[in-house]
């Protein structure tokens, strides 16, 4: 049922894109989406392109992955093209009917957008495939440590976090073995109509709640058995280093926007 | 009901990086009326070969044939449902999948599935739960409330009360305490002996395979390494030893007095067996 989910997936590895700090990583994911705003024309959008293609190639994972991970966005990202495309109004009408009109803003409008989701689900891709997600969640404890100022709770967001984290894939296995138990005791799961269909789900949701109820009680009592009693005075056991690579990755992102200034209009 | 398995190959996740491969070239009869066993390490294909019993998955390549009807890799998924009848599984640690409000409405839950009446079905419910040994009190009882092994009762009466044909049971003892362990084992073998029921044993415990089962599959990396009687699969101790799926008890120690001197005319499986050749042996049953 999930095998197919691609997106937000992590494939270890061991190329440059898998070895560099989450931190950086996780910084030039967020700060490319936002700069490819920035991109207005052809050439922009090609050398973003360019760009975003050289890193999903240092990574040396298959292409065919993240055009899977574009896959279940599709028909989002179509509409919101279609939508560009015949109601944005300017410059030569190419075609014409009742409240819909293709011309050419509009049509360069569409396929500007089109690449831009592209690219950024290409970016986050990357940086899901790339990155495990506990180190995602270091690297989003570290980041978020100045909020700590304003009493933002960011141990307890972050420890939540990697818990959270560590138990989607359980949980996935869970929801597999108890809907099995449920099919072989007669249950047909998305078959039927809508209100049979979500009467299927309460066999399956009512034992999931139950034993993740369980599951938070078994695992409070661990971890207060273990000595844990909040964030204060804890020391790390993963410790993030930035090297060299990462700064060089932040100097490239900083260039890329450079380029990406002088080339728009 | 026959089962049989007709090279049989189930792939995970085919086409993605995440292929793993958990069954190959598998040939297995379950006869009708027969109790088999199936053992093997941890991963070793037991669970994913469980649940093409009952078509919960379908081979990548090969046949399925559940009583007359045939599963290929390109079954639809529709019409399964009474195959799903004739094949009741009981998963492990079952008590995972309850969710009525009572007791007498999560057994009965199956058999309505399965197109029994309500008042049928709570019938069955009540005389399901007496046999797995709780009495008609539980019957309006929360199966929240009730302790870890009850709700094993429970939902083991669950898949009972479906009536199936055959019974597979995936290590339906773990983690319950001996005396538990026991009346659960000899419940299975009476199902087996008065209702002529076909039971399917994935466990860990030789004991109970050499206790029950009169066919033994071993399941090794996916394929299967070895099966016959209880009595040929461990005839060749030392090759048990060396896959470590672990002997019988009353094997173990026959092999031990072996070494000392003792000879058998085979090795025996049960306590039973062991304690009637020392007896037939003479001498040595005069020390009690």
């Amino acid at each position: 049922m999930m095998n197919k989910l691609i997106f937000g997936r992590y494939i270890p590895g061991d190329s440059v894109i898998h070895k560099l700090d989450p931190r950086a990583k996780l910084v030039a994911s967020f700060y490319f989406i936002g700069i490819i705003f920035l991109a207005n024309n052809w050439q922009t959008y090609l050398f973003a392109a360019v760009f975003t293609l050289v890193c999903v190639l240092l990574s040396k994972i298959s292409l065919s992955f993240f055009i899977r991970g574009v896959r279940p966005l599709i028909w989002l990202i179509l509409f919101t093209v279609a939508l560009q495309m015949f109601f944005t109004v300017g410059g030569t009408v190419y075609w014409s009917w009742w409240i819909f009109t293709l011309t050419e803003f509009g049509l360069k409008n569409g396929i500007f957008i089109f690449c831009r989701f592209i690219l950024i689900i290409f970016m986050s891709t990357l940086l899901t495939l790339t990155t495990a997600p506990l180190e995602l969640s270091d690297a989003i404890e570290y980041i978020l440590r100045p909020l700590k100022v304003i009493r933002f709770p960011v141990h307890e967001i972050s420890l939540m976090l990697s818990i959270a984290l560590r138990f989607v894939p359980t949980l996935m296995d869970e929801t597999e073995k108890i809907m099995n138990a449920q099919r072989a005791r007669g249950v047909d799961f998305g078959e039927g109509n809508l209100i049979q269909k979500m009467k299927a789900v309460i066999p399956l949701l009512i034992p999931l709640f139950v034993s993740s109820f369980n599951r938070a009680e078994d695992l409070a009592t661990a971890m207060e058995a273990r000595g844990y009693n909040g964030g204060e005075g804890r020391t790390k056991y993963r410790k993030l280093d930035w090297h060299l690579r990462d700064s060089v990755t932040i100097l490239l992102f900083a260039a890329f926007t450079a380029v990406l200034v002088f080339l728009r209009n | 009901m026959d089962i049989r398995f007709e090279k049989v190959d189930y792939t995970y996740q085919p086409g993605t990086p995440f292929e793993t491969r958990a069954l190959f070239d598998i040939d297995l009869t379950v006869l009708e009326g027969s109790y088999t066993a199936l053992v093997g390490h941890t991963g070793s294909g037991k669970s994913t070969l469980l649940q093409h019993l009952n078509a919960l998955l379908k081979p990548t390549s090969g046949v399925v044939k559940i009583g007359d009807r045939t599963i290929t890799p390109d079954t639809d998924n529709k019409n399964l449902k009474p195959i799903r009848k004739k094949v009741g599984i009981v998963f492990q640690f079952p008590e995972a999948q309850l969710f009525e409000e009572t007791v007498a409405k999560d057994i009965a839950f199956g058999p309505k599935n399965f197109g029994v009446s309500e008042e049928e079905a709570v019938k069955l419910a009540e005389e399901y739960l007496g046999l797995v040994g709780l009495d008609a009190s539980y019957m309006d009882r929360s199966p929240f409330d009730l302790s870890g092994g009850q709700m094993r009762r429970v939902a083991i009466a669950g898949v009972l009360a479906m009536e199936p044909e055959v019974l597979v049971l995936d290590e339906p003892t773990a983690g319950l305490d001996p005396q538990g362990r026991k009346e659960m084992m000899e419940m299975f073998w009476r199902l087996h002996e008065e209702k002529q029921m076909t039971i399917v044993l994935v466990t860990h415990l030789m004991d109970d395979v050499a206790d029950y089962a009169d066919y033994v599959y071993v399941l090794e990396k996916g394929r299967i390494a070895k099966c016959g009687t209880p009595q040929e699969v461990f005839e060749d101790v030392r090759w048990v030893e060396e896959k470590q799926i672990g002997v019988p008890t009353a094997t173990a120690f026959a092999e031990k007095l072996q070494e000392k001197g003792l000879t058998f005319d085979h090795l025996p499986l049960t306590a039973d067996a062991l304690a009637d050749q020392l007896l037939r042996m003479g001498g040595l049953s005069h020390d009690e």
